[in-house]
């Protein structure tokens, strides 16, 4: 049994039963709340200091097959008990929906180990300016690095109650450390910017502050007086930083929303081959102090794991309760997305991939929002580094790469550098002969 | 007299003794309340997928010393959560030694009505809207496979409430209708998005040409997208079609214009006020004063009146965009252009509604002027790279233009520029003005603020189009 606030807790209950009372056949209440302390530093001095305390209900009614929500963060009962009316007033003049309901009860999350999710360190504000102080400390020892956009870090303790009229009640608490690190080179009227970040549910697993300084310093000047290339077919090695989002492309292609809707380039691609041969996507919720693990997602259902590409075949989608009862496919517990998303490492090694040909565009960052899952259809704005024969030579900037991420899957191949750094994780990615456009 | 503490255990005499208390010795800094209210009711697949109605109170308490801010904010609105929030701040700050300015311009002008648009129009009445263009989409065109159609409405009232009890109150409504339509034609996808919305009722938005003129339009672009061909890669003369399009001001010069990134010396345009910026003819504002637009505000969120602030006169930068901490470190007036997205958000300069201003070409004359380039017409969005000036946005509506004709409907392309160098390569300033329909959201930091562009059509000299045929 997991440890939750039991004052939330009766919250919850005060109002699924009112909103029975006043006519409601189900009810789904969750309660989120937070407090986050996050400190700023710029140019040797404290820039920004934010508290913050936040909560948060949220209230799902149901009259059989209609439903509707309310949300607020004003928790007075008086307030509670009009939302709640307000609500299900609503509902009963919302057209009914068939596939409306709760989760099954047997798929209700029971227990599980502990995750270690929780770190009850607290910094006081002069320990944060202290570690950001030293990375910024860092990050100046370049003569390059001129100035800052700022650095900050931030920690946040989160507790989640959830509860439901079919009896599902339950609840754990998370923490969270962020520290941000945006540096500014100037050389010869060339100035560019980047960053380090690490976000950890624990203080200690953090990067070392001046970890975070000097990788912000070293990209920010590998981007200093950046050249505009020809257009022309390049193969393109992503940077990690940029190959997980090709997770969060696949992913949203995957949900249940899109596959029912049609609106994903991967609708009817079940059991067939959608990557190389080799690549296997991995979905966990249960690796400890993981980034994205949660014991139930966000309707109380248990988090399977999923093996969601095996050997470049598609062998799941995610799946809510909604969307599962459109497509009769039982909830994998996805309501609220994926949870520690990766790919499984390639058997390349970087220094492979990059001596793979003898010209490759070595991307580290990407702009812009140009891709559709509808179509797969990708085209976004890039900048990195030109390598040739194997050795970086000299900063790409303002120019684009576009395919179709149909054929890009099929042509993805991985490095063997996977690190669990953020939720979704990615070793770095080759992608042969795609287009740049430049000059 | 506070109507946001009237419901509350929190006095404004209380409340007050505690800003004036925590502000001692500050430079600036102010108790910000905030009542709102918003709901959202989606259409999808035929059902209503979703309706939501949310509330939301809470206060964001900050002090300022000379460029150091201290922000508390909490969603409790009591004595004993201000008093926890004036704690850490003083904590924050306790080697202040600054001067408040009390002194904030007053105006009795008002660019949209005070009224609650959720509650101007019945549950029932909205529903009804909704299915009604779902129907009229599907009706329309039977090569439709999905249709989400979405209202939002919002109202949010503020109260800034300054050292020494002065107190300052905005009523904003919000109002949003979109439609999103997929068509299928021989297995193949493609979908579109139109949408208006504004400072506003329901009612006055959304009479039944107005939210017809939304599906047409959504159908339109997603008929063009079915028949369009793989885009252009390489660099190329760009037209770019009035209103919408003017997303590329916003993020090409815009953000790179904000008081901050300025003060900061980080922006691309820092050390560029006086000097030429821009082709000749080209004349860029940012307007908050225009009655029920999307990005319009009485006040800002730091209570200063809005003001229509020319940035770009004539091809030169005069002015940035200010909030109060910026134009007092850079020693100039805040231009009304503090925003924040919540109380539970701090304040920083932010666009309202940014317009380049009419030139004297046609659009017919730029198309027929281009051998070879694009015809963009709709965008999706863009984001910018202040630091390096590296701008990006998609197209959602684009043709190639071959011989001074337009030709074949293009697929989406990202297009990226260079702010300070795409505005001197534009070559003709269109006479045909328009503003956008009033969907804009703008992100920085985290935040998100609704935004109006506008422009006429624009011809630029070259951009790279980021398509996959060379």
């Amino acid at each position: 049994m997991l440890e939750y606030n039991n004052k939330l807790s009766d919250i919850i209950d005060l109002c699924i039963t009112s909103a029975k009372k006043k006519g409601a056949t189900d009810a789904e209440v969750s309660i989120v709340k937070s407090t986050a302390e996050t400190v700023s530093f710029r140019n040797k001095k404290l820039d920004e200091s934010d508290r913050s305390e936040n909560i948060g209900l949220s209230l799902t009614a149901y009259i059989n097959k209609k439903k509707t929500s309310v949300s607020s963060s004003n928790l007075k009962n008086d307030n509670l008990e009009m939302l709640i009316e307000r609500c299900v007033e609503a509902a009963k003049v919302t057209p009914e929906d068939e596939h409306n309901s709760l989760p099954d009860e047997k798929l209700y999350f029971k227990n599980s180990h502990e995750l270690d999710l929780f770190d009850k360190t607290h910094l006081e504000n002069n320990q944060k300016i202290d570690y950001l102080k030293e990375a910024e400390e860092v990050a100046f020892k370049n003569n390059e690095i001129v100035n800052t956009n700022g650095s900050s870090f931030s920690e946040s303790k989160t507790e989640v109650v959830l509860g439901n009229s079919k009896g599902f009640k339950n609840g754990y608490k998370t923490s969270n450390f962020t520290a941000y690190c945006e540096v500014v080179s100037k050389n010869n009227g060339s100035m560019e910017r980047d960053y380090e970040y690490t976000s950890k549910r624990h203080f200690e697993d953090l990067l070392k502050p001046s970890e975070l300084g000097s990788n912000a310093a070293k990209f920010a000047i590998r981007k200093l007086k950046p050249q505009k290339i020809n257009s022309g077919k390049f193969d393109i090695i992503f940077d990690k930083r940029i190959s997980k989002n090709f997770l969060n492309y696949f992913s949203s292609a995957i949900t249940g929303s899109s596959i029912y809707r049609g609106t994903s380039f991967l609708k009817g691609k079940l059991n067939k081959k959608i990557f190389s041969d080799n690549i296997n996507i991995v979905d966990r919720a249960d690796i400890k102090r993981g980034n994205g693990s949660k014991y139930f997602d966000n309707e109380g259902v248990k988090i399977e794991n999923l093996s969601l590409v095996n050997n470049g075949v598609l062998n799941e989608y995610l799946m809510d309760t909604y969307y599962g009862n459109k497509l009769n496919i039982i909830s994998n517990g996805r309501s609220g997305g994926t949870t520690n998303l990766y790919f499984e490492n390639g058997k390349l090694k970087l220094k492979d991939l990059m001596n793979s040909n003898n010209k490759i565009f070595y991307v580290t960052e990407t702009i812009g929002h140009g891709t559709n899952i509808v179509t797969g259809d990708y085209s976004l704005g890039a900048g990195g580094m030109m390598i040739e024969n194997g050795e970086f030579v000299y900063p790409i900037s303002e120019v684009t790469i576009a395919g179709n991420l149909n054929e890009m899957f099929m042509k993805t191949i991985l490095a063997n550098d996977l690190q669990f750094n953020y939720s979704t994780n990615s070793p770095s990615m080759l992608i042969n002969n795609m287009t740049v456009a430049g000059k | 007299m506070s109507k946001i503490l009237k419901n509350s255990e929190l006095d404004i005499s209380t409340a007050s003794s505690i800003v004036s208390d925590t502000l001692n010795k500050c430079d600036d800094g102010e108790l910000y309340l905030e009542d709102s209210k918003s709901e959202s009711i989606v259409l999808d697949d035929n059902k209503i997928k979703s309706s939501t109605y949310k509330s939301d109170l809470g206060y964001g308490l900050r002090a300022i010393t000379g460029e150091v801010v201290a922000y508390s904010h909490s969603s409790d609105l009591s004595k004993k959560s201000l008093n926890e929030s004036s704690k850490n701040l003083k904590s924050t700050l306790s080697s202040s030694n600054g001067t408040y300015n009390f002194e904030i311009k007053k105006t009795n002008k008002k660019y949209y009505s005070e009224k609650d648009p959720i509650e101007g129009k019945n549950f029932k009445s909205k529903i009804e809207i909704l299915n009604q263009a779902n129907d009229y989409v599907r009706n329309k065109n039977n090569l439709v496979s999905q249709v989400t159609a979405t209202l939002l409405g919002e109202h949010r009232a503020i109260e800034i409430l300054r050292s020494g009890g002065e107190l300052l109150s905005d009523d904003r409504p919000l109002v949003r209708f979109n439609v999103s339509v997929m068509l299928e034609k021989n297995g193949r996808k493609e979908s579109a998005v139109y949408g208006i919305g504004g400072r506003q009722n329901y009612d006055t938005y959304l009479d039944e040409k107005n939210w017809k003129s939304v599906c047409d339009e959504a159908l339109r672009i997603a008929e063009v997208n079915l028949n369009s061909k793989p885009a252009p890669a390489g660099e190329m003369q760009v037209v770019l079609g009035p209103g919408w399009p003017a997303i590329l001001i916003h993020e090409a010069i815009g953000h790179g214009l904000e008081g901050d990134f300025n003060r900061k010396k980080t922006s691309a345009f820092h050390d560029l006020v006086g000097r030429k910026v821009a082709s000749e003819g080209v004349t860029i504002i940012d307007d908050g004063t225009l009655e029920n637009r999307r990005g319009s505000l009485t006040i800002d969120d730091e209570g200063t009146p809005t003001e229509k602030t020319v940035l770009i006169e004539n091809g030169i930068l005069k002015n940035f965009m200010q909030d109060r901490l910026n134009a007092r470190l850079m020693n100039t007036r805040s231009t009304g252009n503090g925003r924040r997205e919540s109380y539970k958000h701090v304040v920083m300069p932010r666009m309202r509604n940014t317009i380049m201003l009419n030139g004297n070409h046609s659009q017919e004359e730029m198309i027929k002027s281009v051998k070879k380039g694009i015809f963009a017409v709709s965008f999706g969005g863009g984001q910018v790279d202040i630091t390096s000036g590296k701008f990006v946005f998609n197209c959602t509506e684009a043709y190639e233009i071959i011989n001074g004709k337009v030709g074949s409907p293009i697929k989406g392309a990202t297009l990226i520029g260079d702010g300070p160098s795409a505005l001197k390569e534009v070559s003709m300033v269109g006479n045909d003005m328009m503003l956008d329909p009033g969907i804009g959201t703008c992100g920085k930091a985290g935040q998100g603020v609704p935004v109006g562009v506008g422009q006429p059509s624009l011809l630029i000299n070259k951009m790279t189009v980021g398509g996959t045929q060379l």
